[in-house]
């Protein structure tokens, strides 16, 4: 779209990676992922549930645990490849109690990568709607795309799984799975988490 | 334990895998005492569903004795449970509007995106259902995992045997909820194609609900009987030009409500259907809507159109032009089947429903593979078969 009049769309529905670059004040070379959910719960319960980043790991596959190290900064330790981990530690940039968090690894980290997440009313009676963006510069650039891909660790089917487990595990108390035995040769209780 | 497991087209065992164990605080595991086997589970027999799995459990329609409850059942053990087939959570903006085949979060992360892409939203959970809606393992089995067994599970009273109540689980409510979903209002004629189990039960809620006239509609000579006895007129399509008739029958003016139990695979031998066929075993298509089309055709204008048989894919040649032109209403969808749970079983304690007249055979676990065959190639005689895991084998060959 190249017309002066911008559509309500969120950025990260933008056709164009500048203006969803440009909206996460990041370069263009980034990826960018964004994913809304709605969350049957309220603003406030959902915020104060991400705000202590230990809770994450509980929906975040990738994520093996984040040591909070103080009101603003944490240590994230990240499954990588090959049964490795990759660590960067964050920071808290922008904090709006029941309204929006942002957070960014700090410079020099392996893994640049920073990510919002906001709260917004859904319709009454319908909780919240949790809109969040990551971005992030994979390993190596390119290669660790690939690598990432070949892992099934795909950062955007990662986010819009992690958004789903944290939907699940807020309106129900725990994660969906469907493990359960099976006749599969290959792995005969191969989870679904 | 010992379970039914899928192993390809037309090829179904019972194997030996491990017992399943309670994963979640509101699980529950279900000893089954019985468990049927459903048209839709020969859709997965005759391969037109993606994303099975080589050893997949197969059957959604099951009950049995509560063996072990997590931490947040509401289950207790020894108590008899029919399951659901439909897993739902019970406090999604889905199951909180009753629409629990809808629910948001029954479905895991890691196989929701297939439905995602092809349906445009993530689908809930189902047993016995391949990948796309779980690969939750199905209640052909000893034992069954059932997630949010406080929101699924109905606790049967003593007194009420395994055959009076096990269709709670799918075809009862399904077949409750199309006739629901016709809408029917008093001097309503409303025509059934396929009087398989589903179609029979919307012949029976149909009349239930106050509809003036049933008229259902299939070839084999016992299925129809079955609807005859309900009290259905009934028509044989092999024998039979249906629109004419229903023209006729209705004095021209068309059912009012028309509901389609046949789904993707219809049978019968109309141009369109052939077409069909050959697309879909070259996979240009996947399903066969001819009773769909018909169905279309012959409702009245300003009708209503039922959907509870199964589709999941595309349909070609769908008569949009008369559905549109004529107005027609179209509810469809998975069954709900937790909203009906309650209702139906007062019924059938009441005996206003009767369940166990289409039940034609009744076998043991390990005799499922023979039993497939015999619902795939005899469905004429072959109604309803109910596996009983604890029964003896029959010796027959298969």
């Amino acid at each position: 779209m190249t017309s002066e009049l911008r559509d309500d769309a969120p950025a990260t529905a933008a056709r164009d990676a500048d203006r969803r670059a440009e909206e996460m004040g990041r370069d263009g070379e980034n990826a960018v992922i964004g994913r809304t959910v709605t969350i049957n719960r309220p603003r406030e319960e959902i915020y104060a549930f991400w705000r202590d980043f230990s809770n994450l790991p509980l929906v975040m596959d990738n994520v093996e645990r984040i040591d909070v190290m103080d009101e603003r900064r944490s240590l994230w330790v990240v499954k990588a490849p090959a049964g490795k981990t990759v660590e960067w530690e964050s920071v808290v940039t922008d904090d709006a109690p029941g309204r929006l968090i942002a957070w960014q690894s700090v410079e020099g980290a392996d893994v640049a990568s920073s990510g919002r997440i906001e709260f917004l009313d859904a319709a009454p009676g319908r909780g919240t709607m949790v809109r969040a963006t990551f971005s992030y510069d994979p390993p190596a650039g390119g290669l660790g795309e690939w690598i990432a891909k070949l892992f099934q660790r795909e950062p955007n089917v990662q986010a819009r799984r992690d958004l789903r487990r944290l939907k699940q595990y807020l309106e129900t108390g725990e994660v969906t799975s469907s493990a359960s035995p099976s006749g599969r040769d290959e792995d005969p209780t191969e989870q679904h988490p | 334990m010992r379970a039914v497991t899928w192993q390809g087209r037309h090829k179904v065992q019972v194997d030996t895998v491990p017992d399943p164990e309670i994963v979640n605080p509101r699980d529950a595991i279900i000893r089954v005492t019985s468990t049927a086997i459903c048209g839709s589970d020969l859709h997965l027999y005759d391969g037109y569903i993606p994303t099975m799995r080589k050893g997949d459990i197969l059957g959604h329609e099951f009950m049995g004795e509560v063996v072990e409850v997590g931490p947040g059942s509401t289950l207790v053990k020894g108590q008899r449970v029919v399951v659901p087939f439909t897993v739902s959570c019970g406090s999604c903006f889905f199951c909180g509007k009753e629409q629990y085949s809808a629910c948001d979060n029954s479905n895991p992360a890691t196989t929701s995106d297939a439905s995602e892409t092809l349906y445009g939203y993530p689908m809930g959970g189902a047993f016995g259902y391949a990948h796309l809606t779980g690969g939750y393992a199905g209640g052909q089995a000893e034992y069954v995992r059932v997630p949010y067994s406080d929101v699924g599970p109905i606790v049967i009273p003593d007194g009420l045997p395994d055959d009076k109540v096990l269709f709670l689980s799918d075809i009862l409510p399904t077949g409750w909820m199309a006739a629901e979903n016709a809408m029917i209002e008093e001097g309503d004629t409303v025509a059934v194609w396929g009087c398989g189990p589903v179609g029979l039960f919307a012949v029976q809620s149909a009349l239930l609900m106050g509809a003036h006239r049933v008229i259902a509609i299939d070839h084999y000579p016992r299925r129809l009987a079955l609807a005859k006895q309900l009290g259905a007129e009934v028509l044989n399509y092999e024998e039979t030009d249906i629109r004419e008739a229903l023209w006729e029958m209705t004095g021209g003016i068309g059912p009012d409500a028309c509901i389609d139990c046949v789904g993707m695979e219809a049978h019968g031998m109309a141009i369109d259907n052939i077409v069909d066929t050959i697309k879909a075993h070259t996979f240009l298509g996947t399903d066969r809507p001819h009773a769909l089309r018909q169905a279309i055709l012959a409702c009245r204008k300003g009708g209503r159109l039922s959907i509870p048989g199964v589709y999941g894919g595309m349909a070609d040649k769908f008569p949009i032009g008369a559905l549109m032109e004529k107005g027609l209403t179209v509810k469809s969808g998975q069954t709900h089947v937790q909203k009906y749970s309650q209702l139906l079983l007062d019924l059938i304690a009441e005996n206003e429903i009767d369940t166990e007249f289409m039940i034609s055979h009744r076998a043991s676990l390990e005799d499922g593979p023979a039993l497939y065959k015999k619902w795939h190639s005899e469905q004429n005689d072959y109604t309803k078969i109910i596996l009983k895991p604890g029964m003896e084998p029959s010796h027959e060959p298969a």
